[in-house]
This record gives structure tokens, C-alpha cells and sequence, in this order.
């Protein structure tokens, strides 16, 4: 990382750092006007040092191998594909899926963030889902919380010399069933129950998304796998270049 | 592309679709809400007497509630712009490799 952007980084981590001392006031997209205020800021102050690193990180990508930009498109619009299409699941209700488990494999959580952040004003603007205020929260679940533990996973495989693809599959699955996880708490945080205060209501709100989401997440898993196969086998030079090695397998 | 990995693909979008499927024949009649809105409406349970602080910029605009048609309209944009990315690149992809095997053919005709 270059001097200028070590110091924009350090710049972007303040407000994270001043919103956490000040301890402020305590669905997968969170409605438009549904966090109060001081939350709003909250969320938002702790994305924004992801947002800024991905973006460092896909310049120094793109300086790197210029045709990069070509993966990134595609895992952006992997995002845009999978956010927008509402699957009927067993619950008899819809939801849809996040997208954000092949960026976080490809290019690791930061670079996720600023693709999930696309998509999510896309969204809050032009589809009235989610909204401006919660973009931060919903920045948070669906852009930060999902794509880190994707990655983890993914990582943890290629550590222990596990099967790839089947780890590709749990990254994708958990990132979805996680960013439902984090979106509980958020929801839960800003509307503590009565009686049982925030684990209370955490648990009424995850009733509400967990089995719905969860064949949501093994679909995430599946389609994820459907195009990583894809393009091991028709874009291996553009999978070297961003550091994904296919031929390496266990 | 490989034999192994065409049965797998083949596999798994089999399993995609059933997926998809499947709620269907489960939950017949049921109306498929969108589970976001439950999330709101267990909101209300919680907190009865809330109400949203702001309204998203597009009512505003709208001055109330957007149609079903327009929401239908710009979802489905939102997913073209993605499937034309992706297929878009993965059919230059394929082209590309069928171009690379031709030419390889071809050279070892020569020699």
C-alpha cells in the first residue's frame, strides 16, 4: 500500500473509532427508515474503512493486470444477478440471495464491499429496497459480515489442502446464512423485546429469516460452485491472474 | 470443458432447479411475501406504534407507494445488467478457447 493511501486508510478508520468510544446509543435489507439515527451513523462509520481498503485494493489489481477488470465485472455482476432474483422458499414465503461469496473467494472481503455497496444503492435508490439510511447496516451484513466469513472458509480449505469446490460451496452457503445472522442482531440491537431485551428479539427476528434463507443459501452454495466450474474451465488465465489456482487440487 | 466437470455442472444445476422447485409443490397456495417485509412486520410486533422515520427517496419522488409493475420493471433490470455481464464475458470465454484449440489443430497438421 502506498503512503497516500496507508493515510486515506487511517483517515477512513476515525469515525469507526469515534462512533465506537462515544458508545453510541444503542432483512437482509434493512427497510428505509427502520434503524434509528445513531445506529445509521454507527453502521455506516464501521463499513466505511472496508470500503475505502477495497477500494485500494482493486486499484492495486488493476495495476497489477489491467484485464482483472474483467473478474471484477463479473463478480459485480454476480452480485447484481443474485440480489435481484426472489426465490420461493419452503416457508412459503420469498427471499433472495447476496451474491457476495464469489467476489469474497476471487478478491477477498474489501473488494466485496465496494461491489455490495454498488449494488445496494442500486437498490435503495432506484427499488425503494433498503434504503440511504440503513445503507451502512446493510453495507455491514450483507458487504462485510458474509464476504469475511467466506473468505475465512475458503481460506481454511486451501490451508488444510481440503476440496476446493466443496469449500467454495460452505463459503457461499454460511457468507448468505451469516449476513441473515448479522442482519438479526442489527434488527434485534435497535429493538430490544420488553422482556429478554436483545437476545430476545434477536432470536424473534432470526425465526423469521433463518428458514427461509436457509435452501436460499444452499442455492447461493450451488450457483456459486456452477460458475467457479465454469470458468476453471474457460478462464484459467484470468483466474491465475487474480491469484486462484485451479490446477492446484487436493 | 471436462467430461467430470460437464456430469458435475449437469449435477448441480439439476439440484439448483430443484431447489427452486420443490417450495413450490410444498407450499402450494402459499402467497411467497418477501421476507424483508416480514422483517418489518415483526418490527411493528416488537414496537407496536412504530413508524419509519424516513420514506425511501423513490416514493418520495412517486409521491406514495411504487407500482408492482415498475418494482417488477426494475428488477428485472437489475438482472439483465447481471446476466448481460456474465454471459457476455463467459461467451467470449468459450469462443476463445474453441479459436485456441483450432489454431493448435492446425499447427500440428502443419508439422
Amino acid at each position: 500500500m502506498k503512503k497516500r493511501e496507508q493515510a486515506a486508510f487511517s483517515l477512513s478508520l476515525l469515525p469507526a473509532l469515534a462512533a465506537l468510544l462515544a458508545g453510541s446509543a444503542g432483512a437482509m435489507h434493512i427497510m428505509e427508515g427502520y434503524l434509528p439515527v445513531g445506529h445509521c451513523i454507527l453502521w455506516g462509520a464501521v463499513s466505511l474503512p472496508f470500503f475505502v481498503l477495497g477500494f485500494f485494493r482493486i486499484r492495486k489489481s488493476l495495476e497489477a493486470n489491467r484485464k482483472n477488470i474483467v473478474m471484477l465485472a463479473i463478480c459485480g455482476a454476480y452480485v447484481f444477478l443474485l440480489s435481484s432474483l426472489k426465490i420461493p422458499s419452503v416457508t412459503g414465503s420469498c427471499s433472495h440471495m447476496t451474491g457476495t461469496g464469489l467476489a469474497a473467494v476471487l478478491f477477498g472481503p474489501s473488494v466485496t464491499t465496494v461491489l455490495g455497496v454498488i449494488v445496494l444503492i442500486f437498490q435503495a435508490i432506484l427499488l425503494a429496497h433498503g434504503g440511504l439510511t440503513t445503507l451502512g447496516a446493510n453495507t455491514f451484513s450483507m458487504a462485510i459480515a458474509g464476504p469475511l466469513l467466506s473468505w475465512a472458509i475458503y481460506r481454511l480449505f486451501g490451508k488444510l489442502r481440503w476440496n476446493r469446490r466443496f469449500g467454495v460451496f460452505l463459503a457461499a452457503f454460511l457468507g448468505d446464512l451469516f449476513t441473515y445472522c448479522v442482519t438479526s442482531f442489527q434488527l434485534a440491537w435497535a429493538y430490544p423485546s420488553e422482556v429478554g431485551g436483545i437476545p430476545a428479539s434477536a432470536v424473534k427476528f432470526l425465526a423469521v429469516f433463518a428458514p427461509t434463507q436457509l435452501p436460499l443459501a444452499v442455492l447461493e452454495g450451488v450457483l456459486t460452485v456452477i460458475i467457479l466450474v465454469v470458468f476453471e474451465n474457460y478462464a484459467q488465465n484470468e483466474l491465475e491472474s487474480i491469484g486462484y489456482r485451479a490446477e492446484v487440487r487436493p | 470443458m471436462k467430461k467430470k466437470d460437464g456430469i458435475l455442472l449437469l449435477f448441480l444445476i439439476l439440484a439448483a432447479v430443484a431447489l427452486i422447485v420443490v417450495p413450490l409443490i410444498l407450499q402450494r397456495g402459499a402467497d411467497f411475501s418477501g421476507s424483508d417485509d416480514a422483517g418489518s412486520d415483526t418490527v411493528g410486533q416488537i414496537d407496536q406504534g412504530y413508524t419509519p422515520w424516513v420514506t425511501p427517496i423513490l416514493e418520495q419522488f412517486l409521491g406514495g407507494e411504487m407500482p408492482p409493475e415498475l418494482e417488477s420493471l426494475m428488477f428485472c433490470i437489475q438482472t439483465g445488467i447481471g446476466v448481460g455481464v456474465i454471459m457476455f464475458f463467459t461467451g467470449r470465454f468459450v469462443e476463445r478457447r474453441k479459436q485456441e484449440k483450432l489454431r493448435e489443430e492446425e499447427k500440428n497438421k502443419k508439422t
